[in-house]
């Protein structure tokens, strides 16, 4: 990645937390730390890796995300939107009646969602599936799949990382958003997930782990991940919680917390002036 | 009297789904380390490339099953009904029913056949589980004819089906050409006094032979097959209760949110009519032959006619 892309990239991340924070500020309640954590793989996959079209969403050649960790929705409403999927002014309707924009991701509701998730636990499967049918068809499109680190206690995780790997599914790249925290604590003191990348390699997997905020880190390990066919690929992307946002980073609250909309101005402002 | 079919329901069921994916290319086959109960080997063997087994994880099934179907893919997941119902329920319910998709799944061993594998893999209450979901449609086939027809039929429809099926030789019910259509009852014998509605390849024999021994005591009884439970054909029980004025319901199931809840709930809102429901009460399953068990939780001939009895003189 050249200095001109990271540029580009830096500032979209930043555009997206920006309409994030926005969204869920509106509303004034919203699971902000877990989409200001994945904030930058979602910027690096749909503005340089996936293939997709906001003119036709369900196009059959797409490249595909499961956001397993659903509630994490916002965040990728927020690249939809700016991607021209469906309108920016959306973004103010999330999680109100009627909404296109639930909390958690939905397929049926929103232009661009691939998979309906938030009972944690079940995108893998589904990533699995789909990476199945695409093969069934002869279609050469990747499926991503990003799962939480407090989701990973859930044992439906394992089953799908194994039949990922017994079933060579080489077009199959998952994440972990490592933040370490879930919703009564830290990982290590609610359920511990180390060792997570051993965990991985054991399950057959090719595993890396990056700094998840770190654009260049990210964009290597998906090209790398991208040329391991016969093996289904890992990315323990290491991640702040809230991170972003003053009034959420590093805050053991900040899994669902209601933010008022002058913070989420404030938040926006500070981002703009680089702090 | 109602013969033996020599195939087994699910060597007739294998033989309609390869019959189904030969004409289409998107039927495809999720087992959970289960197929040589299922008894869908010649369908790997025919699609090896169509067919996925997970091993032993029924939930990753059902989630892998809706990853294909969202591909466009028809899949149909097998496993025994009480890991169907009880392990992939989340499962079932949101990443295929919520989602939209279009996820067959075939929960086989219904109740008492579960036979020696006994309470742990008894289900009773599947049906009642599976009723609870918006949209699902919940059937089961009593012979190979019907089950032909109602695959076939699943099959063709967009959206999630949940099959309960009995895996061993059923009772030959139907002729080769009967009409049968998913979501509509069939009226397998006429009568006035009172109607059997039952379900199932365990029930619908054992309501068809209530009828003749209530047919020796001046009692004509009007059978059923609701092998779709839901949709429940409403106007098909309205008609009958009606008709005869009295129904006692049959399902190799407990009584609680089976065939005898969902026609209770339409005679109560639209025709209050006399009800029995021979059904499981308030058990958990056993160990036995199916005959044992058929006896101990009172799934027979003679409890039916019993019922019906009871039934025609409560209509005063």
């Amino acid at each position: 990645m050249d200095e001109q892309e990271l540029t580009r990239l830096t500032e979209k991340a930043k555009e997206i937390r920006k309409l994030t924070l926005d969204s869920i500020g509106y509303l004034g309640v919203g699971h902000v730390g877990g989409s200001m954590s994945i904030i930058e793989v979602l910027t690096v996959l749909y503005y340089k890796h996936m293939n997709v079209d906001p003119g036709d969403p369900r196009k059959r050649e797409r490249d595909q995300l499961v956001l397993s960790k659903g509630h994490a929705g916002p965040a990728l409403y927020s690249v939809l939107a700016d991607k021209g999927f469906f309108p920016t002014e959306w973004l103010h309707t999330l999680n109100r009646g009627g909404t296109c924009l639930p909390s958690h991701c939905d397929r049926n509701q929103t232009p661009g969602i691939d998979m309906t998730t938030g009972s944690l636990g079940q995108g893998l499967s589904a990533a699995v599936g789909i990476a199945l049918g695409n093969r069934l068809d002869g279609i050469d499109s990747t499926v991503y799949c990003i799962i939480g680190d407090g989701e990973s206690n859930e044992g439906q995780v394992w089953e799908a990382a194994m039949a990922a790997a017994q079933f060579g599914l080489g077009h199959l790249i998952a994440f972990t958003d490592y933040n370490k925290m879930q919703i009564d604590g830290y990982t290590h003191d609610v359920m511990d997930i180390e060792n997570l990348v051993g965990k991985w390699e054991a399950f057959g997997w090719f595993v890396q782990r990056v700094d998840g905020h770190d654009m260049a880190q990210l964009d290597r390990a998906i090209v790398r991940a991208k040329a391991e066919t016969a093996r289904p690929s890992m990315i323990v992307l290491d991640t702040i919680k809230g991170k972003g946002a003053f009034f959420a980073e590093g805050k053991l609250s900040n899994h669902n917390m209601p933010v008022d909309y002058a913070t989420a101005l404030e938040a926006i402002a500070r981002l703009d002036q680089g702090k | 009297m109602l013969e033996k079919s020599t195939q087994e329901m699910r060597a007739a069921y294998t033989q309609t789904l390869i019959a189904l994916a030969e004409a289409d290319r998107n039927i495809v086959l999720l087992e959970a380390d289960l197929m040589r109960a299922t008894g869908t080997q010649p369908f790997k063997e025919r699609f090896p490339e169509r067919t996925f087994n997970v091993g032993v994880a029924e939930a990753n099934m059902v989630g892998v099953a809706a990853g294909l179907s969202a591909t466009g893919k028809i899949p149909f997941a097998h496993t025994f009904a009480c890991f169907a119902a009880r392990r992939t329920f989340d499962q079932f319910f949101i990443s295929a029913n919520y989602a939209r998709l279009n996820v067959k799944l075939v929960g086989t061993d219904p109740g008492v056949t579960a036979t020696y594998n006994g309470g742990t893999h008894m289900p009773f209450e599947d049906v009642g589980l599976m009723r609870v979901i918006p949209k699902l449609v919940v059937f089961e086939p009593c012979d190979t004819v019907s089950l032909n027809r109602l695959v076939s039929q699943a099959a063709h429809y967009y959206g999630c089906t949940y099959m309960r099926l009995h895996r061993r030789e059923a009772h030959v019910i139907y002729d080769e050409g009967a009409e049968i259509a998913l979501g509509k009852g069939n009226v397998l014998r006429d009568g006035g006094d009172v109607t059997l509605i039952a379900t199932g390849a365990v029930m619908v024999p054992e309501a068809l032979k209530a009828a003749h021994l209530l047919a020796a005591e001046g009692i004509e009884a009007a059978v059923i097959d609701m092998h779709t439970v839901k949709p429940l054909d409403a106007e098909l029980v309205v008609a009958y209760a009606e008709k005869t004025g009295a129904i006692v319901t049959c399902e190799n199931h407990q009584i609680i949110n089976g065939l005898g809840s969902a026609v209770a709930e339409v005679l109560a809102e639209h025709r209050p009519t006399p009800l029995r429901r021979v059904g499981v009460r308030e058990a958990f399953g056993e160990v036995g032959t199916q005959e044992y068990l058929m006896e101990r939780f009172a799934l027979t001939s003679e409890e039916i006619r019993c019922q019906a009895v009871a039934v025609v003189s409560a209509k005063g």
